[in-house]
């Protein structure tokens, strides 16, 4: 049983949630991350032994999939993001492992990364002051990766025009939560 | 009596008035005047003082082109200057002043500079105040400095807030006249995605300023019904206060909204203006056209204004200069002034023309074939002389003039990507060249066609045309009927006779003989015309004066104007506060921070915090008592030393390297080898730039067959793990392996000491041997700990103790080195920071950031056989040249100094016992330097010809410039255990 308490990237026992008029920025801690990138030559066996441990296809260019609990993220050629559920799949990137063997380089991401979504009819208006992504018309289950605040990070649209998740480095959680929630009240 | 000189009509709300002082006198006005309109409205024509010769003047336009109504607007920290009062809407409380006078407006002691404008023309700076030469730094220089300058600023800290944004469209329209509307129209109803920008707070362009009729009913009306059409579509955005600043690569365009400017104080979290990256795939310049005066003897009184902006402020401002004008024109259009205001209820004196065959437009006086040839009314305009067509004078008495050269298009934006205009002889006046930025189309008057009805069938037609390239379809639409009259202009640009001075640029204080100046002096060009004389150079960028220098000079030159050409038009097109330009990048977010995953523990310890690139790391923990940073430094050190010590060493670059060829990427990136790496080992790298000078170094693991994690240095990391990224996709495309950074990911700890073994088996989990026979120095393993937690265990030193690495996910990091604190309490652990980290390496003699400075190389760093000549690597090749392997190359040593009482620093030179203190006999130089506790003495290390043969020398360290002489003596760079025996224990 482990003996460590973990913390949130904004330093909390649990998730931080802001409330604005017409948007919720909502930190998400609960998603374990693990980066798959196919090996050279191994696409088509990277792409089979994934659908057959996630149940679904890995996405293509710009775009995720999923199952509403289990997703995965296009991030770059050959390279993708799996996203799951922290408390069952703690050890997500173990478990891409063992599914991909040497398929694929797989690493831990979990804590790589800070996840902040934007849920609500205000999201584009607040995101349209983050950042240059096309997000008035980014379509629902695309990706991007973005400029915000200085801060490499990125965009989601998980359901167009109403609920985004951002990604930015961990240890810039404060600066990347400050600039949303200063967008979203100037926005707002 | 309230606003003496207010008129009927206009788009002001006489049902609310607002109060407002200027130079400490009150006022009032209503809301949609401009600070300029209110201040007419109230009788007021003296607005400010010029630049150099502190003339009085008045207001010139009623628009963002104004030269000479600058004022300082508001008061406190929100105060700004050179706030130009034709575009500063009137807010209840408004405090506006003057600038550039002492001690009043009316009486300006600084206006005798007029008296000495002979002294003052253009170039005066190379020609007077050079004798005797030793008065210009300490006299004359800081009297011209103080001298110059319009506006002053608060120097309080700006309490407003800036927003970035980013916008996308199918088509900007730049502009809401008759032209921006019709293309807005015509695209939003196709369905486009429109963005309609506004440098106006109202939409519509000059028909605001016009009493003409469109359709059935007036041009507002039109505007309003349009408005109403284009506010409601979805596809549509309407940005009324946004200027258009400028025109970037691939259709990118820099836009400022005004979002809080009209208000007393912005609301609560709202930003006082936005900076806008507005993505257009196509743009239309609708941005209209821009009057130009004509210039006389003295044409700069308060008073004297441009003829078109004289009936704006009648039409849309209810506001006349005074209850008697006159016109001063070249073309048909300067009449409808006099139409105007007569309408209004003004008395118009007369009109004067230049052309003798002038037509009578208005029901006044029409002087044809005449000349304004001097003015009086050294506040205020009183009195205008001409000359007439049969050669007489004649004396007019009126309070205002309203001067019309004719128009010029607003072409600016079309030369930002150093496009060039062309000269249009129909009209007088240089129209869009065709080599605009890509994407870019005009229509309207800044095209050059001036009606109402050529500016809505052009604005429809280029709006249809540019949605025609991205594939849209846009219909044709309805048009309304609208005034169409054609041009009817004689090019006249300036009166030739007077003694007296005849102002082309009213802000720089640019006049017609200073033109002649520099065609007399060889300025021929107009480039040299714009920088010798400064016009066209002040805030208002020469709009309502370049053309009439240019003119003139190219009468002079004997050339025609198109010939002359005109300068190049740049970005921003009306000036932008840095504030807007800085966003929210300022103060405590100017950069981002990046805390470390026991930041929040470190500062309840109330360590004292260092920036480190865009990273806070702890840089020493003082403890209770200590008063001084090297009492806390000197104890962390003795303590690690002497027992353990705990350092937070997150922030060091880590990438992930794997692959079925990962061990030999890293053969090509590191000098030494590491395709053979044993897995469960770890080796210190060192990476080569191209060019054989060292670029970065760190200690790379093998947890498997195909999997490597490499540390960079903190400051390195980014740019290491880009040029990785380099290496693979441009010079080894073929090879297996995938990058991917994960320094973020893990929380990292260095426990180091000779207790450090002891500690970490205390959380390290059974299952796990660390002990010395099991996990030797330079071992590196998964395990678990705390009770299963996957962590990575590295036995690497950077203080040369006994010491290991320990890494586990990132949200327990704060929790590890809690509880690492804590069972470390029986061994006396000390946290430490990066101050002590920092004296212990220098300490071993291990080179850091100082001494990989982008000029040494292995060799110098002493690891000249680690570049391995068995295998290719990025940098072998060139570290090989000649240059770099002279025979007194450079070695890293150290240093103490000969007096106790002394200190190595860093950055000072060697000199050889003897040898003059020049560069000719520079040895090399310290690179680092620190007190040790352990050695009891200030010690430092650094580079020196042929060092390792010079142990036990004694050299001269200086530093000339900040009077560092010390004898130091040379000796081994690795002051504690120089054989290395705690890293094995």
């Amino acid at each position: 049983m482990i003996n460590l308490t973990a913390v949130t990237a904004l330093g909390g026992p649990s998730a931080r949630v802001d409330h604005f008029n017409g948007v919720t920025v909502t930190e998400c801690p609960d998603w374990a991350l693990a980066s798959v990138t196919a090996r050279r030559g191994q696409s088509g066996q990277t792409a089979d032994k994934a659908q057959a441990m996630l149940g679904f296809a890995l996405p293509d260019i710009g775009l995720s999939t999923g199952d509403g609990s289990l997703s995965a993220f296009w991030i770059g050629p050959e390279q993708w993001m799996i996203e799951a559920p922290h408390s069952s799949h703690e050890d997500l990137a173990a478990q891409l492992k063992t599914a991909l063997g040497d398929s694929a380089s797989i690493t831990e991401q979990t804590d790589g990364w800070v996840r902040f979504d934007l849920t609500g009819p205000g999201c584009t208006s607040v995101l349209e002051r983050l950042s240059n992504a096309n997000t008035a018309t980014m379509k629902s289950a695309s990706i991007t990766r973005t400029g915000i605040h200085h801060l490499g990070c990125l965009l989601s649209c998980r359901s167009s025009g109403d609920h985004y998740s951002i990604w930015g480095p961990r240890s810039a959680a404060q600066t990347l939560h400050h600039a949303i929630d200063t967008a979203a009240k100037s926005a707002l | 009596m309230a606003q003496p000189n207010r008129l009927p009509g206009g788009q002001i709300d006489r049902s609310r008035t607002l109060s407002f002082t200027f130079d400490g006198r009150s006022y009032q006005g209503h809301p949609g005047d401009t600070l300029a309109s209110a201040l007419l409205a109230n009788g007021v024509r003296l607005m400010g003082r010029s630049f150099k010769y502190h003339r009085p003047r008045g207001v010139l336009s009623s628009g963002s082109e104004e030269p000479n109504a600058l004022v300082e607007l508001r008061s406190g920290a929100r105060r700004e200057p050179n706030t130009r009062a034709t575009t500063a809407e009137l807010f209840d409380g408004l405090m506006a002043n003057s600038q550039n006078r002492w001690p009043s407006l009316k009486f300006d002691a600084m206006a005798i500079n007029d008296r000495f404008s002979t002294f003052l023309t253009a170039g005066f700076y190379y020609k007077t105040f050079m004798w005797p030469a030793a008065f210009w730094e300490k006299i004359y220089e800081p009297i011209i400095r103080k001298a110059a300058g319009l506006g002053s600023l608060s120097l309080q800290e700006d309490p407003d807030s800036y927003d970035k944004g980013f916008l996308h469209c199918d088509l900007l329209v730049v502009g809401a006249g008759p032209a921006g509307l019709a293309a807005a129209l015509t695209a939003a109803r196709a369905g486009a995605q429109v963005i309609l920008a506004e440098e106006d707070f109202v939409f519509g362009g000059r028909l605001n300023a016009e009493s003409y009729e469109i359709g059935e009913g007036s041009a507002l009306d039109w505007v309003s019904q349009t408005m109403a059409e284009l506010q409601a579509l979805p596809n549509v955005r309407c940005m009324a206060r946004t200027t258009i600043i400028g025109a970037f690569d691939h259709g990118i365009h820099g836009a400022v909204e005004r979002v809080s400017d009209h208000l007393a104080t912005p609301d609560a979290g709202k930003p006082r203006q936005i900076l806008w990256r507005i993505y257009a795939k196509r743009t239309l310049l609708c941005a209209g056209a821009i009057e130009r005066p004509i210039a006389f003897e003295n044409n700069d009184r308060p008073g004297i204004m441009l003829a078109g902006s004289m009936r704006a402020y009648a039409n849309r401002w209810a506001a006349t200069p005074a209850q008697k004008v006159a016109v001063f024109t070249n073309n048909d259009d300067g009449h409808r002034t006099a139409l105007d205001l007569i309408a209004k209820g003004v008395q118009v004196a007369a009109v004067i023309d230049t052309r003798p065959d002038a037509p009578r437009l208005a029901d006044c006086e029409l002087i044809p074939g005449a000349k304004v040839i001097d003015t009086s009314g050294r506040l205020g305009l009183n009195f205008i002389q001409l000359r007439l067509a049969d050669g007489s004078e004649r004396t007019i008495e009126c309070g205002a003039l309203g001067v019309s050269g004719g128009w010029n298009p607003n072409v600016h934006m079309t030369c930002h990507q150093r496009g060039r205009p062309v000269w249009n002889d129909q009209i007088a006046a240089f129209v869009p060249g065709g080599d605009g930025p890509a994407g870019l189309s005009v229509a309207g008057a800044a095209n050059g066609d001036f009606s109402t009805a050529a500016a809505l069938a052009m604005g429809s037609k280029q709006a249809i045309q540019a949605l025609q390239e991205l594939s849209i379809d846009a219909p044709a639409i309805a048009l309304p009927r609208a005034e169409d009259t054609p041009v009817n202009l004689q090019a006249f640009w300036h009166v030739g006779e007077g003694k007296g001075r005849a102002w082309l640029d009213q802000q720089n204080d640019v006049t017609v003989k200073d033109v002649k100046l520099a065609h007399q002096e060889n300025f021929r060009s107009v480039e040299h015309l714009k920088r010798y004389t400064t016009l066209g150079m002040a805030t208002d960028q020469g709009k309502t004066s370049n053309m009439g220098g240019l003119a003139i000079m190219a009468e002079l030159a004997g050339k025609s104007i198109p010939q002359v050409g005109t300068t190049i038009f740049r970005p921003p097109y009306t000036p932008v506060a840095m504030g807007t330009l800085g966003g929210r990048s300022r103060g405590g977010d100017f950069h981002p921070t990046r805390k470390t995953p026991s930041h929040i523990w470190a500062a309840e310890q109330g360590a004292v915090f260092v920036e480190v690139g865009n990273w806070l790391r702890a840089q020493w923990f003082p403890q209770q008592g200590e008063t001084h940073w090297r009492q806390s430094v000197d104890r962390e050190v003795r303590a690690t030393r002497g027992s353990v010590g705990i350092c937070d060493v997150t922030t060091l670059g880590k990438i992930d390297v794997q692959g079925a060829d990962a061990a030999d990427f890293l053969n090509r990136v590191y000098a030494n080898a590491f395709a053979k790496l044993p897995v469960g080992k770890t080796r210190y790298g060192l990476m080569l730039r191209e060019d054989g000078i060292a670029m970065d170094d760190g200690t790379t693991a093998r947890l498997a067959e195909d999997h490597f994690v490499m540390t960079t240095t903190t400051a390195n990391a980014v740019t290491v793990y880009r040029h990785m990224e380099f290496v693979h996709q441009c010079l080894c495309p073929d090879m297996d392996v995938q990058l991917i950074s994960t320094t973020e990911a893990w929380a990292q700890y260095a426990v180091a000491g000779p207790n450090s073994r002891a500690l970490l088996q205390k959380i390290v989990d059974p299952a796990f041997d660390i002990s010395n026979e099991a996990f030797p120095f330079m071992g590196c393993a998964e395990i678990t700990v705390c009770g299963g937690l996957r962590a990575r265990l590295f036995r690497i030193s950077f203080s040369g103790e006994l010491a290991f690495e320990i890494a586990v996910p990132t949200r327990y990091g704060d929790a590890l080195i809690r509880a690492l604190m804590q069972a470390g309490e029986e061994f006396d652990v000390v946290p430490y920071g990066t101050e002590a980290l920092g004296v212990m390496r220098i300490e071993k003699g291990h080179a850091a950031g100082n001494e990989l400075n982008g000029t040494t190389t292995a060799l110098n760093l002493g690891m000249g056989r680690m570049v391995s000549k068995k295998k290719d690597c990025i940098g072998n090749t060139l570290s090989e040249r000649a240059g770099l392997n002279p025979v007194d190359a450079l070695a890293l040593v150290g240093f103490k100094p000969l007096s106790s009482t002394d200190k190595v620093t860093a950055g000072g030179h060697l000199i050889t016992a003897g040898d003059a203190v020049d560069a000719a006999h520079d040895q090399g130089y310290v690179t680092s330097a620190c007190y040790s506790p352990i050695l009891n003495s200030s010690i430092g290390i650094g580079f020196l010809k042929n060092g390792s043969a010079r142990l036990g020398e004694t050299l001269l360290l200086t530093s000339p410039l900040t009077g560092l002489d010390v004898q130091v003596q040379v000796v081994s760079a690795h002051f504690v255990d120089p054989e290395g025996d705690r890293l094995r224990d």
